[in-house]
């Protein structure tokens, strides 16, 4: 896909804890043949109140017309739509490489350090490196650690808070 | 009042049913809903059931029902098949902004998931093309889904709900307490009107010079018709409809101008970018309205009325949009309103109207050649019902004959597929108008492939004795394809022939009087024969087999493309 002229958006989505929801929303994306980068489903601060976090790269003027058309699901409570700058986002990735080269010099040591990550399990076959961080600290750890052989990668969705001092939902739940 | 008793899950179903005032429901039984049926037997009296001949038809028939009527139209059938089977329907409700609740049958609970027989996923195919699809498992859930269900479906931008019962919900005991629902905490169905852009949107209008009103369905739905008029008279706008809005305003309004889009009036199209304000109520910019959207209206401010935000900005762009139920902002923009003058504006849409009467418009209604027109045929069936019937349409040639060639005189008389163009749409839809409205004349034109896409519903005409008058303009062709062939496709005619049965004894084998008409000389007189006679008619008209629907202006194109004669 063609991201030069298109910006990482993030969705965020609130609704009621209700069955299919998610293929309701995601055909949202599919019809428009916009891709999900990444989809985080879990509970929000308020009970029984569901929280999307969903990324994808678009253009202004579809997003605004995704988030509406997400927003009329009956059971959608409201959707919003932030660029980087507005919202503190985080990733979880895990990293599996040989205790072998682990153990061969200390280079991964220190790049965990580096990269403020950390060793979660060790045996003498495998050692799992585990690192919380932006999509593209984790993404530079792994062309780091790529040299030296990983085993198994995996990353979850990135999820994300906005730099304003409430959940936005406050307004809605009320009524 | 204590209604509180236990009964079952059905007769639960039976009583909130009559809560909501549904009096009349479409359907056709099966497996998995013969529960629903068992109980049905016991409220025959209140709640009349219509047995169709195929679920599709269920569905359109209740479509034709709630757009004739403006109530919720009910569909009961069986799961799997008889699920599947309404999916065409529901989508074109949806598409239609049409309120219906399709009632569905499925396997019991456990087996939910298990490909049992006759399961079927009808909520999870029905999502993409429902305002709200549910499944109740339980028979405790009824009212509450019941509730649910009318409340969305009718609120709001209306649309279609599907509600899935299982089996063992149908015949499960439950405490039967009714409450109507009024409102989701989810669910905005109105949004709340912003003052300032009710009074940006009177800024605009009186500073304009040339206003044009593009006035859809949205009116009917919102029953806004008399503030409409109101709103148009005060500032002066003409106006022009969209296939759905054909009847919202009277023929003979002098602010009508017509009809927009692919195949609508010379004037609306051209001067849709002429006009320096545009103000669009309750419609949504179909591609078949706007054409080329890079030179649709690019000299005009733009308002757009409507209800659903989704809507606005999703097709063009505009500049002030007036969110709300216009029942309430047409008055409240109008109030802001003051009186104006357009007349040479308005009297320039008359030119060129005229010249399309002139080019295209005389020749079809009056037609001189060998063969009646359609147009001909149609305009008699107007004329000779006081421009007073109920229109309905299928799809095709004849669908944009009818809309251009029948007059209305009242709201809610033009009952067509719009979005979805679903051949087969009009003869179920004529039967549940006429069900809903057996005061009103009710006349169908459809073509001789649409008919026969629904034409098992016969059986429903007779069966039911849906007195409507059938008009069957026969071209033998598929012929709104054959004339895109004719135009775009070098006259390869690719499977568009049709080698038809003979529909009169088709009518006849279900005792319905029916009549065919070759010549001219017969046509006026076998329409009179049609309307006169106490019962359902279907009339077939052989028509001009190479007929043209002009002007038409060719898809993805700006309206100063527009073709004019053949
Ligand atoms: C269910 C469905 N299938 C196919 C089409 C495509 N289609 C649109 S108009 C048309 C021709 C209709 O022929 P007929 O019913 O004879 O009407 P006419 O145009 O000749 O008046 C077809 C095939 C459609 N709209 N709906
Ligand atoms: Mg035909």
């Amino acid at each position: 896909m063609n991201t030069n002229t298109q910006t990482l958006y993030t969705v965020t989505v609130y609704s009621e804890n209700h069955v299919g929801l998610l293929t309701q929303i995601s055909n949202i994306f599919t019809r428009r043949f916009i891709n999900i980068e990444s989809l985080t489903v879990s509970a929000s601060a308020m009970k029984g109140v569901h929280k999307f976090t969903i990324t994808c790269y678009c253009d202004e003027k579809l997003i605004e017309k995704l988030v509406r058309q997400i927003e009329k699901k009956i059971d959608v409570l409201t959707a919003y739509c932030y660029v980087d700058d507005e919202i503190i986002s985080r990733e979880i990735a895990l990293f599996k490489v040989t205790t072998e080269t682990l153990m061969a010099n200390n280079a991964i040591e220190s790049m965990v350090n580096r990269y403020n990550a950390k060793i979660i399990e060790v045996n003498s076959l495998y050692t799992v490196i585990e690192k919380t961080g932006g999509k593209a600290e984790i993404q530079q750890l792994f062309g780091e650690l790529e040299p030296f052989g990983i085993l198994q990668f995996v990353r979850s969705g990135s999820v994300s808070i906005t730099r304003s001092k409430y959940e936005h939902l406050s307004d809605v739940t009320m009524c | 009042m204590d209604n509180k008793e236990s009964v079952s899950g059905s007769v639960s179903l039976m009583k909130s049913l009559m809560e909501e005032g549904t009096d009349t429901v479409f359907g056709y039984p099966g497996g998995q809903i013969i529960p629903v049926f068992d109980a049905l037997f016991d409220y025959r009296q209140k709640l009349k059931h219509i047995l169709v001949r195929h679920e599709q038809g269920a569905v359109h028939a209740a479509q034709g029902y709630s757009r004739a009527s403006g109530k919720t139209g009910v569909v009961l059938v069986t799961s799997g098949p008889g699920a599947t089977n309404t999916v065409t329907g529901i989508a074109d409700a949806m598409i239609d902004s049409t309120p219906i609740v399709v009632i569905t049958g499925q396997v019991v609970s456990p087996l939910l998931g298990t490909d049992a027989f006759q399961e079927v996923d009808i909520v999870g195919i029905s999502q993409p093309v429902t305002k709200w699809s549910y499944q109740v498992r339980r028979a405790d859930e009824i009212a509450w889904a019941v509730a649910q269900a009318f409340y969305i479906a009718s609120s709001g931008r209306p649309g279609p709900v599907l509600l899935d019962f299982t089996k063992d919900a149908q015949v499960a005991m439950t405490n039967h307490h009714y409450e109507k629902c009024t409102s989701i905490r989810s669910y905005l169905p109105v949004p709340k009107i912003d003052r300032n852009s009710v009074w940006q949107a009177a800024e605009l209008i009186n500073s304009a010079q040339k206003p044009l009103a593009l006035v859809g369905q949205g009116v009917e739905i919102g029953r806004a018709e008399q503030e409409l008029i109101e709103f148009l008279e005060k500032a002066q706008i003409p106006a022009a409809w969209t296939l759905l809005g054909a009847s919202v305003m009277p023929f003979d309004h002098p602010l009508n101008k017509g009809m927009l889009g692919m195949h609508g009036n010379l004037a609306p199209n051209l001067k849709t970018n002429e006009c320096d304000v545009l103000v669009a109520i309750g419609m949504r910019f179909d591609d078949r309205v706007i054409g080329d959207v890079n030179s649709y209206a690019t000299q005009a401010k733009i308002i757009h009325f409507d209800i659903d935000p989704a809507e606005v900005g999703k097709n063009v762009d505009v500049d002030v949009p007036v969110l709300g139920d216009v029942k309430e902002t047409l008055p409240a923009v109008a109030k802001l309103l003051r009186q104006a003058d357009h007349d040479d504006w308005i009297e320039s849409f008359n030119t060129v109207n005229g010249e399309e009467y002139d080019k295209v418009i005389v020749n079809e209604i009056y037609c001189q050649g060998e063969h009646i027109a359609m147009g001909e045929a149609v305009r008699i069936v107007s004329e000779k019902t006081d421009n007073s019937a109920i229109i309905v349409t299928d799809v095709g040639q004849n669908q944009m004959m009818a809309a251009r060639y029948s007059k209305r005189r009242f709201p809610r008389s033009f009952i067509s597929s719009g979005g979805l163009g679903t051949m087969g749409f009009g003869l179920p839809a004529a039967i549940g108008a006429k069900i809903a409205r057996p005061d009103r004349t009710v006349c169908l034109f459809c073509g001789d492939g649409g008919i026969q896409m629904c034409i098992q519903e016969l059986g429903t005409v007779m069966q039911s004795n849906v007195k409507i008058k059938i008009i069957v303009l026969n071209n033998r062709y598929l012929g709104m394809v054959r004339q895109w062939q004719e135009m775009f496709f070098n006259k390869r005619y690719s499977e568009t022939p049709m080698l038809n049965p003979d529909f009169v004894k088709i009518a006849d084998a279900y005792r319905i009087k029916g009549r065919k008409v070759t010549k001219r000389e017969e046509l006026e007189e076998a329409v009179a024969e049609m309307l006169e006679h106490n019962g359902a008619y279907l009339l077939v008209v052989d028509v001009e087999k190479k007929g043209m629907v002009l002007p038409m202006i060719p898809p993805g194109m700006d309206a100063s493309n527009i073709i004019m004669e053949k």
